[in-house]
């Protein structure tokens, strides 16, 4: 969604992701309350998000693309490191309990974090979608994604588009963060590293920009490494799998599957 | 002449070096990026290792055969990335590079988790020095000479424009090709220096962060020039070694550094536009 707007292969926003993570610990061990440190860390995100924008990215945009992607690098490797310095190299622990009991459906059981991370998902893809299509603010952002020049020309103070896309995707970024810390128990510093990779993978295959590319990308790669983890025996770790999938689809489709040229 | 400590690390600045230089052909002047460069690095060592130790041959008729592999790899694997561009292609090169460090550490052929062992080197660490910088002089020499011929020049114009390249007659996918055969095979050149400087190797070392540390170089130093590769690697190769005393913090340091870089002089340090060039005209210009 970062992409869309600015074309900058955001990396940071992995570590806008882990420190989402830490954030959200941290307002938890005050306030033991899983919904309270959900909205901590995504405020908390959504400042550092814009923070990124306005003082690393904009400065950057009319250079050659390599300049911010080498930036945004170079940040990621720092946040890690603060988060390694600051918090310890070690796994922490974050035994939050959201007070939903555990789903008996039939024979599956859906336990308690599952349920959560379900819930929370929904949530938020309900406020983005509606945000999106259902307010100025998103009909703003489309525009000024398609064409930032034109955009500015009609009136849509661009400036303001842009950080509040920060803001919404970082926010987001941030929750995941706290799911994902909440549903294996566990807040590391190079948490972000794999997800950083993964996401570019997905975005780029779904065609980048493209929400609903996005999506398919996600479901694809993840049944995708699933199933040739669990049918073939290729012994291969899944990241490995998940980029051969990526660059086979772009062999025939070299805009992602729903990207237009 | 010097010791073994100060040979160690001039070395192993020689070998970046070269990497820079190699990678400086794909991205700098053709404009591919390339975030997986270690991969072909890799490439060049593993075939270095393999052809030494379990076909024992010596290091000199190791080079040449392990240069050819490489380059032939390396265009091959150029096909793919020939379909992409920009940042399409900035990934799928991130996907070749996950996808080769896992050939290197699942297939059994190439020693799994253990890596390969017990290349031995012909020759000690001080003429191991002269070799390896007498490759690096090699290798800049034989840029020089590649952006002065007409090659230097088609890849600059695929860089500016592809459609205006094409248009004037210049063969794309042959110059992408060729600049990723280049590149790749120094990238050989310096895995084969590096599988025998360090006798032993595994997958951990080619890894993606290694290709962003190559990538660093060229760009901290000035992207598209060979002064600035060159002085890169060799800033970026000392820097673990000066920054020892603070280790804890080096990481942090080295982040922070492409961070300010990239924010204040996005050039590079010895790039067209940069701060000490524009001062250095200024003063000629004055006297």
């Amino acid at each position: 969604m970062v992409y869309g707007v600015l074309r900058i292969l955001h990396i940071a926003h992995a570590g806008i992701y882990a420190l989402g993570a830490y954030i959200g610990l941290l307002a938890f061990r005050f306030v033991p309350n899983f919904w309270f440190s959900l909205v901590v860390a995504m405020a908390a995100c959504s400042l550092a998000g814009i923070l990124v924008k306005r003082y690393l990215y904009m400065p950057l945009l009319t250079l050659p693309r390599i300049v911010p992607l080498i930036a945004s690098i170079g940040l990621f490797i720092a946040m890690e490191e603060i988060f390694r310095i600051v918090a310890g190299p070690y796994v922490l622990s974050f035994p939050a309990d959201p007070g939903l009991g555990s789903l008996q459906l039939g024979i599956v059981k859906i336990t308690n974090n599952q349920l959560l991370v379900f819930l929370v998902t929904c949530i938020l893809l309900a406020v983005l979608w509606f945000i999106m299509s259902k307010t100025k603010l998103g009909l703003a952002m489309k525009a000024t994604s398609q064409d930032l020049e034109i955009a500015s020309v009609m009136g849509i103070d661009t400036e303001r588009i842009i950080a509040a896309n920060f803001l919404i995707g970082s926010a987001m970024a941030g929750a995941a963060g706290v799911l994902v810390g909440v549903y294996f128990n566990s807040v590391y510093p190079t948490m972000g590293s794999i997800p950083a990779y993964k996401a570019l993978a997905i975005i780029v295959l779904g065609g980048l920009g493209s929400i609903p590319g996005t999506v398919l990308g996600g479901l694809l790669i993840g049944v995708g490494e699933t199933l040739l983890l669990g049918m073939t025996d290729i012994p291969f770790p899944r990241d490995a799998l998940a980029f051969i999938i990526m660059i086979l689809i772009l062999m025939f489709r070299p805009y992602g599957l729903l990207g237009k040229e | 002449m010097f010791g073994g400590y100060t040979l160690t690390v001039a070395i192993n600045i020689g070998i970046y070096i070269i990497l820079a230089i190699s990678l400086n052909v794909i991205t700098g002047y053709a404009g591919q990026i390339s975030l997986g460069h270690a991969a072909f690095w890799g490439i060049g060592a593993y075939c270095s290792a393999l052809l030494a130790t379990k076909a024992g041959l010596p290091f000199w008729v190791v080079l040449p055969l392990t240069i050819a592999l490489t380059t032939l790899i390396g265009s091959l694997l150029a096909i793919p990335c020939l379909r992409v561009r920009e940042d399409f292609l900035a990934i799928t090169t991130i996907g070749i590079n996950f996808v080769v460090q896992a050939v290197f550490l699942y297939v059994p052929f190439f020693g799994g988790a253990m890596g390969i062992g017990g290349i031995q080197a012909p020759f000690g660490m001080s003429s191991f020095f002269w070799i390896t910088w007498g490759f690096v002089l090699l290798c800049v020499v034989l840029d020089r000479w590649l952006v002065r011929s007409w090659i230097g020049l088609a890849l600059e114009s695929i860089r500016e424009d592809e459609t205006a390249a094409a248009i004037s007659g210049i063969d794309v996918v042959k110059f992408k090709v060729l600049a990723f055969a280049i590149g790749s095979g120094l990238a050989g050149l310096a895995g084969h220096l590096y599988a025998y400087f360090m006798t032993f190797i595994s997958a951990d070392d080619f890894g993606f962060p290694q290709s962003i540390v190559i990538l660093s170089m060229i760009v901290f130093g000035g992207i598209g020039t060979l002064r600035g590769p060159v002085l890169g690697a060799i800033i970026l190769g000392l820097a673990p070694e000066l920054f020892r005393p603070i280790m804890e913090y080096r990481t942090l340091i080295y982040g922070a550094l492409l961070i300010f870089m990239m924010r204040f002089q996005p050039g590079g340090i010895l790039g067209e536009e940069s701060l000490i060039l524009r001062t250095f005209r200024g003063v000629r210009q004055r006297a």
